[in-house]
């Protein structure tokens, strides 16, 4: 195992002409995209485009088909594992639409979740988990009385999306892909969400950001930005590419339609 | 898959294990009139209690099977084949060293001996018709509180006893209350006398041991004025192909600003029949509370009631209800208004797994005449599988301008999305399961002791690692 020699083993995600369909209709078409820990890569693109699609088939939802193409996790295809095992894997997925699940506080969810990443009969510390928790909470400016809450319900827009970057900060992922976490946030709140990113990148943090508004890169600045329409990434580039598509908009995409697969081609950054 | 599917098996069967014990007492099979004198004479009891049991009998036999609402599964019950009273004719024991090796192991094995140093202020272990051991921490007794076996309640103190004991719960109320008054042996008989707060739970542990059996135990709690009790029980038994009858009456008085709870987590064996009474009679200012889980069990048939006699009287029962494949939980809770401003709360959640059956079942009833009375009826089912099953028959009635009710009842399921978002942090489908119908029951989990909130929460987590494939 290349850890046991290199002192920084980069973990890496690299998905390969992959094609996924929902009810027989196909959204992904061919899509590539690679990723390591420490980057930070923004996957915009018009309503429609099939960037949400992306995070929940790297994520597993069970009501997509992946067709063909493939993930790979450090050189494993990932397909076959359940959603579970590829969370516990390090690979991390921030709803667009965070889940209410009633009657569980989030710290017992929490516990729950970190607990599942221990080996078999391996027990989570209670204290040494509350520090952990408490520690995060500060760094995101988080009350206290967050944890006695039951995960998301009745929370307001701002307060989901904050939860799933506290969740984020907890399980210490490998890779974060965070769908659309913008969406439903006035500025205030996209302001805190960013900031907690901000907080949590560093080397051992890779960030795939799915977003359809320029906005957030304004607070989170990626090192990539992929545009991708029709299933497709067709476009990618340094951060200033986020900064022409705000001036452009998506529509001249529709009038490059038929030459995506060139562009593609042509823009391809590593 | 397999490991799984293991520790259900290991932690399932936690009671599923008997000895093989021969009875000095045996009544023998089937039911007439000898097998009453023999429980009887076996028990040395007075003649009014033979009159009583002979009187409930005839009563017993004139009844119809209660057919017309839990289908016909009652049907499989048959009272010729079941032993009715077996026991070793030794009075229950003071000191588990004096306890029989295999009883004792019994009770060890369920961890009673340990809850009782650990917890609570007395404990009575029964085993098939009798107890076999029976202590009360002697702070406790000093105060004046009596906790015997029934039988030696009515012998010992036929002044308490015999003013009650069936006016709860008359022989008659239904089939199963009249064979529990014929038949019955064992169960507990408390006195706590007034102004006498008990800090610790009391606690009766059920077991079955033997085939072809029917278990009747009969209960009386007496709480005088200002008195304050809980009482929890517990129970188990071997699984066997064979039908086990459980039928107990459970009666309890709440004299004026006393108050009782009574706590029952009920995990038998999937081939029992749980046919059980229970009602409280709560006076001016008493306070009674049921808080009943039922996860054990063929069929459990289980209403928990308060008649709320004095002004001003509280009565609540909390109720969960778990119903695996092939159980059916019919459970539920009566409350009978009968004095101005009294008020009645009831909360059941209930969750029905693969092809299990939960219904709720409750009778609320405010007479006209009176004024001030509130009831808040919430009933809420979780379905797990396509399969699974639930009924409510909620039957409220206020009349009466003056009175208040308040009913909610909802059916969920928890979703896939659920799921999903669960098993993206790391959870696996089971545990996600479990954590999500745990979530549902949370709210009243909390209102059980710890020791039993911890034991409900990992029942709950085997079920549900069971359910997913």
């Amino acid at each position: 195992m290349p850890g046991l020699y290199l002192k920084e083993f980069m973990s890496s995600i690299s998905v390969q002409n992959l094609h996924a369909s929902i009810n027989g209709q196909e959204i992904i078409r061919g899509l590539d995209i690679a990723f390591s820990q420490g980057e930070v890569h923004a996957v915009m693109g018009p309503n429609g485009s099939g960037k949400s699609t992306l995070a929940k088939v790297m994520a597993g939802h069970p009501d997509y088909e992946v067709t063909e193409g493939d993930i790979f996790l450090d050189g494993e295809s990932i397909l076959e594992m359940e959603p579970d095992e590829r969370a516990r894997r390090g690979l991390f997925m921030a709803f667009q639409y965070p889940v209410e699940i009633p009657g569980v506080s989030n710290a017992n969810f929490l516990r729950a979740a970190l607990q599942a990443k221990l080996p078999e009969g391996e027990e989570l510390d209670a204290t040494d988990f509350y520090h952990r928790l408490y520690e995060k909470m500060d760094l995101l400016e988080i009350r206290r009385e967050f944890t006695a809450r039951s995960v998301n319900e009745g929370f307001s827009g701002g307060e989901k999306k904050r939860n799933e970057i506290l969740q984020l900060a907890i399980l210490e992922p490998a890779f974060a892909v965070l769908d659309e976490t913008d969406s439903g946030l006035d500025i205030d709140a996209l302001k805190i969400v960013a900031n907690g990113v901000n907080k949590l990148r560093g080397p051992k943090l890779g960030v795939l950001l799915i977003t359809h508004y320029q906005r957030l890169l304004n607070y989170i600045v990626p090192d990539f930005v992929h545009v991708m329409h029709a299933g497709k990434i067709v476009l990618s580039g340094g951060k200033e590419l986020a900064l022409e598509l705000e001036l452009k908009g998506y529509d001249w995409l529709k009038a490059e339609d038929a030459e995506t697969s060139a562009v593609s081609q042509t823009a391809a950054v590593k | 898959m397999s490991t799984a599917n293991n520790t259900i098996e290991i932690d399932r069967s936690v009671g599923d294990f008997h000895f093989d014990i021969k009875s000095a007492r045996d009544a023998g099979t089937g039911l007439t009139e000898s097998t009453i004198d023999y429980i009887v004479d076996a028990k040395q009891e007075p003649d009014w209690i033979r009159e009583f049991r002979k009187n409930a009998f005839q009563i017993f036999k004139d009844k119809p099977l209660p057919t017309h609402w839990a289908s016909h599964e009652l049907d499989a019950i048959d009272f010729d084949k079941i032993r009715y009273y077996l026991a070793s004719g030794e009075a229950a024991k003071r000191s588990w060293e004096e306890v029989p090796d295999e009883i004792k192991q019994t009770f060890e094995r369920l961890g009673i001996p340990e809850s009782e140093r650990k917890f609570l202020a007395g404990v009575e272990a029964q085993f098939d018709s009798e107890a076999v051991y029976s202590n009360i921490k002697k702070a406790v007794s000093d105060q004046g509180v009596i906790f015997v076996g029934s039988t030696e309640g009515l012998k010992q103190h036929p002044e308490i006893f015999r003013k009650w004991f069936g006016k709860v719960i008359p022989t008659g109320d239904n089939k199963f209350s009249a064979l529990n008054s014929a038949v019955f042996s064992g169960g507990s008989f408390i006195y706590v006398p007034p102004g006498v707060k008990v800090k610790h739970p009391l606690q009766a542990y059920f077991r079955i041991n033997a085939e072809n059996f029917g278990q009747f135990e009969r209960t009386l709690i007496i709480a005088d004025e200002g008195a304050e009790l809980m009482y929890m029980e517990g129970c188990t038994a071997p699984k066997f192909t064979t039908a086990t009858l459980h039928s107990a009456v459970v009666e309890l008085v709440a004299m004026p600003g006393a108050k009782i709870q009574y706590v029952t987590v009920q995990n038998w064996s999937p081939n029992v029949f749980n046919l059980v009474t229970k009602r409280g009679m709560a006076m001016e200012e008493a306070e009674i509370k049921w808080i009943d889980c039922n996860i054990g069990s063929r069929l459990t048939m289980k209403y928990p009631g308060v008649v709320l006699k004095g002004r001003k009287a509280r009565g609540e029962v909390i109720s969960i209800a778990l119903a695996g494949d092939g159980q059916h939980q019919d459970t539920g809770a009566k409350m009978i208004h009968a004095a101005d401003e009294t008020t009645s709360n009831i909360v059941s959640k209930s969750i029905s797994v693969g092809k299990g059956r939960a219904t709720y079942r409750g009778l609320v009833h405010v007479p006209k005449h009176l004024k001030g009375c509130k009831n808040n009826t919430e009933c809420d089912a979780l379905l797990i599988n396509a399969h699974s099953r639930t009924d409510t028959y909620p039957a409220i009635t206020v009349r009466g301008t003056g009175n208040a009710t308040q009913h909610e009842a909802s059916v969920s399921q928890i979703s896939a999305e659920q799921i999903f978002y669960m098993q993206q942090r790391g959870l696996s489908e089971g545990q996600a399961m479990s954590l999500a119908v745990n979530g549902f029951v949370n709210d009243l989990v909390r209102q059980f002791p710890m020791e039993y909130s911890v034991e409900l929460k990992r029942l709950i987590d085997l079920e549900m690692e069971g359910s997913v494939g």
